[in-house]
């Protein structure tokens, strides 16, 4: 209510000494803004329209952003496909038992590396802060984890990522700015580093917690490299393994032109759903934790 | 108040005593620290410096039967290999051409962006804008490749059907190697150019609206207050983002690049990483592949280091 009063309040402002070379600019403004806007939405509506729409219709151009000729045969077609629903409970799964190892390290990590004066954390937090500028890459990578018999197992999509610098650092800055009385006072009432840390620190720092907690889901749900690069296997394949392969077959190779032909069908019966399917548990929730996300940028943006 | 100092000062003067010493005191000290860093430094070790010791396959013959260890040294031969081959100079020149692009348009957009939100005035119009700008940071660039593929696609694609109906031959945005390296830069401002934007509004609202006001009075346009008031007072920000930036320019997006690839457009779409997952992965030339990595590597460090130098000789803030 208080934000309404205050834009009003400004806008009534702006009328009395709104000149025309104002009137001018703020034209221009929104306009802008609307076409920006426009052509960043435009896809995904057209991607939604397209979904609900007679396959007919898509590939006739008649479908911008509005459904052609109701259909859910693509919804039906991406609910009974066997690959998709692996695809999916793998992803789930990936997503949920990922992101649970990464706040856990996360958070004990940041915590040791947010407290001043203990030996070696500086040179730790160095050691992390420059894994970011120099990594090892595919190659080294692809060979190690062979040797640690990680390959085509579900562990390769959880462990090697388990603690993201970025995260760290948002999260130790974080832990900083809680003032250090609060340490002092529990430890006053014999409160030991680690009764404090759980106790105390970690209630107070659901903020940042939230923050992590989504960008390690979002990073999971949506990887794509480490499974291309470490998994064979296709009953553990997460969804967007199978997308790449349905979105951007472009010639389906089967020895058999009839069943390629049938593929291709499927194919573009498919694609418009299964691109709203994978990407709606994240947009869904999106707009509710958007300033979660936001403040994480805040956080980060401050020189730890 | 004054106890718990009493009690950590001891500990603090006893820093010239016998090493073996001090390290049990700190170990008794900060024990529970040190066993919640415990897995954090056991997966720095395991999952980035074993692997990242793995890079010396860059100057060895890697064998896979004898391993990283038991491989034998080659010095630069691969290096020089690399210098010689006329693919890597190729892939290299795109790499290269494409990031240039891409800071040339792709490195103002979000600045452009967070000045127009910053000058919205209704507030819902304004959060709207954020919300649906931001939006496409989430989606994977499987699912982006796959969505701009049917929307530019020349025979169903509506943006081809607008341009026919005008009459013009459809445009084969991602298999023609004229439009591919726009269309790589359009979808990358398209997936990020919100996201991106977010620091710079940050640092938008932190500005002091007394000078805005001073302004005013003294008779500034509105462009006028953005150009000698908004735009300097982010322009710390500006400079550090350019230059982790710089260290980029020979570095690509592989998932947005292989997502999008194909032979039509190999000659200008061909980057480093596709090329290193072609030679080091599909035909498993190792040690070749990771010389390619490891050269990217050191140019890349090279530039950040060298525009950080140059920013803080023009004297604005550097990264250190």
């Amino acid at each position: 209510m208080q934000t309404q009063d205050v834009s009003v309040r400004q806008s009534t402002r702006k009328k009395i000494h709104l000149s025309t070379e104002d009137q001018i600019f703020y034209t221009i403004i929104n306009i802008l803004t609307a076409v920006i806007t426009i052509s960043i939405i435009f896809p995904l509506m057209h991607i939604v329209a397209a979904s609900f729409s007679d396959p007919a219709a898509v590939s006739a151009g008649k479908v911008i952003i509005w459904p052609v000729g109701f259909s859910l045969e693509g919804y039906q077609a991406v609910f009974s496909n066997k690959s998709i629903l692996t695809g999916y409970a793998n992803t789930i799964f990936y997503t949920v038992a990922g992101t649970m190892v990464n706040v856990a390290m996360t958070a004990m990590a940041a915590y040791a590396l947010s407290r001043k004066n203990v030996p070696f954390m500086n040179s730790i937090m160095f050691m992390f802060t420059f894994t970011m500028m120099f990594g090892a890459g595919m190659v080294p990578n692809f060979i190690i984890m062979g040797k640690y018999h990680l390959l085509n197992t579900r562990l390769v999509m959880i462990i090697p990522g388990a603690i993201g610098v970025q995260n760290l650092i948002i999260t130790r800055t974080f832990f900083r700015n809680i003032p250090e009385e609060l340490l002092e006072a529990a430890r006053i009432d014999g409160c030991s580093d680690a009764k404090y840390f759980f106790s105390i620190l970690l209630p107070l720092s659901k903020a940042v917690l939230a923050v992590i907690t989504l960008y390690y889901a979002v990073g999971h749900w949506n990887a794509y490299f480490d499974a291309f690069l470490y998994l064979n296997d296709r009953k553990l394949y997460p969804l967007q393994i199978f997308l790449q392969e349905i979105l951007l077959a472009s010639n389906v190779v089967d020895p058999d032109p009839d069943a390629a032909e049938e593929m291709r069908k499927l194919f573009n019966l498919l694609k418009y759903c299964l691109i709203v399917v994978s990407s709606v548990p994240i947009l869904c929730f999106y707009p509710f934790i958007q300033k979660y996300f936001v403040k994480g940028v805040m956080i980060g943006s401050i020189k730890g | 108040m004054l106890n718990p100092t009493k009690a950590v000062k001891p500990v603090k003067a006893s820093g010239s005593k016998s090493a073996h010493r001090i390290g049990g005191r700190y170990w008794n000290k900060y024990k529970s620290l040190y066993l919640l860093m415990l897995p954090g430094i056991l997966f720095l070790i395991i999952f980035r410096y074993i692997p990242l010791y793995g890079i010396t396959i860059a100057f060895k013959d890697f064998q896979v039967k004898k391993g990283i260890l038991g491989s034998d040294w080659v010095g630069l031969e691969h290096f020089i290999y690399l210098f010689g081959n006329r693919s890597f100079w190729s892939v290299l020149g795109n790499t290269v051409i494409m990031s240039f692009y891409k800071m040339i348009f792709g490195f103002p957009a979000p600045i452009i962006l967070a000045l127009v939100i910053n000058e919205l005035k209704n507030v819902r119009y304004k959060k709207l804008v954020q919300t649906f700008t931001y939006m496409p940071h989430f989606i994977s660039w499987v699912v982006v490749a796959g969505i701009f593929l049917q929307l530019l696609s020349p025979g169903t694609g509506p943006i081809n059907f607008v341009i026919k109906s005008f009459g013009m031959d459809p445009v084969y945005f991602l298999g023609d190697p004229r439009y591919f390296r726009g269309t790589m830069v359009f979808t990358g401002i398209w997936k990020s150019v919100g996201w991106d934007s977010v620091i710079y509004i940050a640092a938008l609202t932190g500005i002091d609206t007394g000078l805005y006001e001073a302004a005013t009075i003294d008779g500034c346009t509105r462009l006028k207050r953005i150009w000698y008031i908004t735009i300097p007072s982010i322009m710390p920000i500006i400079v550090m983002m350019l230059i982790m930036r710089s260290g980029k320019l020979i570095e690509d997006n592989f998932d947005q690049i292989f997502n999008f690839l194909n032979d039509g457009v190999l000659s200008v779409g061909d980057v480093i990483s596709t090329y290193v997952y072609r030679l080091g992965i599909e035909k498993m030339k190792y040690s070749y592949a990771t010389a390619v990595d490891v050269f990217r590597n050191v140019v890349s460090f090279v530039l950040v280091f060298l525009t950080n130098t140059i920013a803080k000789k023009a004297g604005e803030e550097g990264l250190w």
